[in-house]
């Protein structure tokens, strides 16, 4: 059994009240903070700890606090990332829904730090749930002196606000998340500068996931060091992964990084094998931007070595043989799904969801989508697939925010590893259409390799 | 922030001042160096970083951080470094990149030049020249949209249009009320303006000029002649408007005055935004002073039987044999 930090206590009954929160040791850490530590004390802890940001890009927490300007006289503010649509990551509204008060916690102790006085959580428009409990929670909190002015009586002040946004994907984008909460058309700022410099109203401003924010807590409670000592290597701490497709028991579940990914595939702790007694496919480890794996590369490296879940190990090979951790959101193939229509599928969601503004990711995911949809439906040609190719090449590094990347990758990995496929739905136009592709060599297993690299 | 710093594009290295971006400081070196700039608009604020023509390769960030950028940079919205080095059009990377935009802008642009207006002087038609293929892979069905009337002088037609935003941002500097912007996202966004509303300003002429495309035509031009036909002056008048100065370019057929546009520099660009009276309703020779006629840019279709002499580029060194071999070029006298 591993160690949990944030889900410790969920199944308590009514964890979502401050009482019963507040007697499992919650907002030990605020007291902890605000009594005895400065707010650089804090941002160093934050550094000690190791911990990365756990939106998608894993740029470490400590560092974009440090890189946050403190010019004088000026407001700072602190925003909280709860638009989680990435397909496939359900981590954030989980948390949200039934242990709110870790998340107003957190916000208290890292607003502190940035020596923010207001701010905000801007949560998805269609987590309407979410937002009613996270305002019940605030008043909760708000009531019993956590919140407002001169709290335990270190004379700092916070207000937190809860601002739902209109449910679009591309606001989960830090500068388009800040446009929008601004009350504007959520388009992607131009960087630089970047929020740490001019964010929110043209102030210092940082932009944080819900689940850094909440994993803040720990760490002040048990220190830096502490929480270091989870995980492994530069992966350091708890994770929470939302598995979900083909598996036996998806849900939300929370990992120590460098747990091996067959271990959290098959073992009864976790998501327990592949449903219906069948085999693995393929996986997507981190939410539909990142490149999708066949079975085999996803339980090992290209040299046979296994693959653990953290961040430097599911990347391992570059996008030639490996994925990325991405906002962890796992999902699992099994050997009746086709990837095709799985890669228009995700093609259809980033065109729906590109923003419009640069010209790249606003035509190139249109035409990806229509490209797949033909192949898809049996009235594809060999040269599609090359094209495809070409097209989210063009896409891909041109764009002003990473949903062009994000929408390249899925279909450029999927012509990497599974290009037989496309190839069988080209020549089995009236075939593909009424069954599966299969499982194929996906699931071959590797063979530890001598060490001489490998393609 | 007067010190000047140096950067290096293509091999040619300008001293510019520090805070310029690499377009500019291209365009200050000026020739074949220059990015093609699609949405960038150096008269109107924020605009830029959109289009992704202008992109180049940063090779050397700076003197004192010579990594180079990993990937390339939107030139119009990147700031110059001291010993910054930049390549453009000697970077394949670069040129390939660029032709994968100017593909991916034309997909659904629908490509009606010989009944458009803009055709001649078109951004995106040179653009399209200079770096498109002769065949489009794009075999689906183009986006379409109804043409709609902005006030009674504009017409917009979303068809044509790329999304570089110019006539927003034109819009928000005219107007005090934001009334013109995006409505819709990605490739089925559009440009509209408050609930069928008019841009009800002076100066909302001036989407006209600064659209790169045919997107947004003057009415009282529209189908009257091809631009290659009409020969353009430069002209003024007294406006009485206190922001308009009324300088114009007229652009003549035989002896009418067909329309009126606001001046524009060699980089497509209006000098001045001029008021709505000297550009709809002054079409008579009478309500003008004519000072002479216009330069035309050699880039342009407008500029066939104008012949100008060869001018070097001021950062290229004199050099007797080149001199020499281009004789000929530099005795012709200038004729517009």
């Amino acid at each position: 059994m591993s160690r949990k930090l944030l889900l410790e206590h969920i199944n308590v009954p009514g964890i979502n009240t401050l009482e019963v929160y507040r007697q499992k040791g919650g907002y030990r850490a605020v007291e902890k903070a605000l009594k005895t530590l400065t707010p650089e004390e804090i941002v160093e802890e934050v550094k000690k700890s190791g911990l990365r940001g756990r939106g998608g890009a894993g740029f470490p927490t400590g560092m974009k606090w440090s890189f946050l300007a403190k010019p004088e006289g000026v407001a700072r503010y602190l925003v909280c990332n709860a638009d989680e649509s990435e397909p496939g990551t359900f981590k954030d509204r989980y948390l949200m829904t039934y242990i709110p008060h870790a998340l107003i916690e957190g916000m208290i102790v890292s607003s502190f730090a940035l020596g923010a006085h207001v701010s905000y959580i801007y949560v998805r428009g269609e987590m309407m749930p979410q937002i009613r409990i996270l305002e019940r929670a605030i008043a909760e909190a708000k009531a019993a002196g956590w919140l407002g002015k001169n709290i335990l009586g270190s004379g700092y002040d916070l207000e937190l606000y809860v601002q739902p946004g209109g449910g679009a994907y591309i606001c989960g984008e830090e500068t388009a998340l800040l446009e929008s909460l601004e009350g504007k058309r959520g388009n992607p700022r131009i960087k630089p500068p970047f929020p740490a410099i001019a964010g929110l109203y043209g102030c210092p401003t940082v932009v944080n996931n819900v689940e850094s924010i909440a994993a803040v807590v720990p760490i002040i409670n048990d220190g830096g060091d502490e929480y270091a000592k989870i995980g492994i290597g530069r992966s350091t701490g708890t994770k929470l992964i939302s598995a979900s497709g083909n598996l036996v028991k998806p849900g939300v579940y929370e990992i120590e990084l460098g747990l091996p990914v067959e271990e959290f595939i098959y073992s009864d702790e976790y998501c327990g094998g592949i449903a219906n007694g069948k085999r693995l496919k393929a996986t997507v480890a981190g939410g539909s931007s990142v490149p999708v794996l066949p079975a085999n590369l996803t339980l090992k490296y290209a040299n046979g070595e296994p693959r653990l879940m953290s961040y430097e190990s599911l990347s391992e090979g570059g996008f030639a043989t490996g994925t990325m951790m991405g906002s962890g959101g796992f999902i699992a193939f099994d050997e009746d799904q086709c990837i095709v229509r799985n890669t228009w599928n995700f093609a259809r969601f980033y065109h729906h969801e590109s923003c419009g503004q640069c010209s790249p990711c606003r035509e190139g995911t249109g035409w990806m989508e229509k490209i797949l949809h033909k192949i898809e439906h049996g009235h594809g040609t060999m040269d599609d697939v090359d094209l495809l190719w070409d097209v989210q090449r063009k896409i891909e590094g041109n764009t002003i925010c990473p949903l062009g990347d994000a929408a390249a990758w899925p279909v450029a990995s999927a012509i990497r590893h599974f290009r037989d496929e496309f190839e069988w739905h080209i020549k089995e136009p009236v075939k593909s259409q009424q069954q599966n592709y299969g499982l194929a060599n996906y699931a071959t297993p590797i063979e530890k390799a001598p060490v001489t690299e490998e393609k | 922030m007067s010190e000047k710093v140096k950067v290096t594009i293509d091999g040619i290295t300008v001293e510019v001042d520090n805070g310029t971006t690499i377009l500019n400081a291209a365009r200050q070196i000026g020739g074949d160096i220059v990015p093609p700039a699609m949405c960038y608009y150096s008269k109107l604020e924020g605009s830029g970083g959109k289009c992704r023509t202008c992109i180049v390769k940063v090779t050397k960030g700076s003197e004192k951080d010579p990594r180079p950028m990993p990937k390339l940079v939107a030139s119009c919205r990147t700031t110059v470094m001291d010993g910054m080095e930049v390549l453009n059009i000697t970077s394949p990377e670069v040129l390939e990149a660029r032709a994968g935009v100017v593909e991916i802008l034309l997909i659904n642009h629908p490509l009606d030049c010989p009944v458009c207006d803009q055709a001649g002087e078109c951004d995106l038609q040179n653009l399209g020249y200079e770096h498109g293929l002769q065949k489009t892979r794009y075999e689906f069905e183009r986006r379409t949209f109804d043409r709609i009337d902005i006030g009674d002088k504009i017409q917009l037609h979303m068809n044509r249009c790329i999304l570089c935003y110019r006539c927003v941002f034109t819009a928000d500097q005219i107007t005090n009320k934001r009334v013109h912007g995006i409505l819709n996202r990605g490739d089925h966004s559009e440009i509209s303006t408050y609930i069928q509303t008019a841009v009800d300003n002076d100066f909302s002429g001036n989407v006209i000029d600064v659209c790169p495309v045919g997107a947004l035509t003057d009415k009282t031009f529209r189908f009257k002649n091809r631009v290659w036909f009409t020969k353009p002056v430069d002209a003024h008048r007294n406006c009485d408007h206190e922001k308009c100065n009324g300088k114009v370019t007229l652009w003549y057929k035989g002896a009418d005055v067909i329309r009126v546009t606001a001046r524009k520099d060699q980089f497509g660009e209006v000098e001045e935004f001029i008021c709505n009276t000297c550009r709809f309703d002054k079409k008579a020779t009478a309500d003008w002073t004519i000072e002479h006629p216009t330069h035309i840019d050699d880039t342009s279709v407008i500029a066939s039987n104008h012949y100008e002499t060869l001018k070097p580029l001021p950062v290229i060194n004199p050099n007797a044999a080149l001199q020499a071999a281009n004789e000929v070029e530099f005795h012709k006298t200038v004729k517009y």
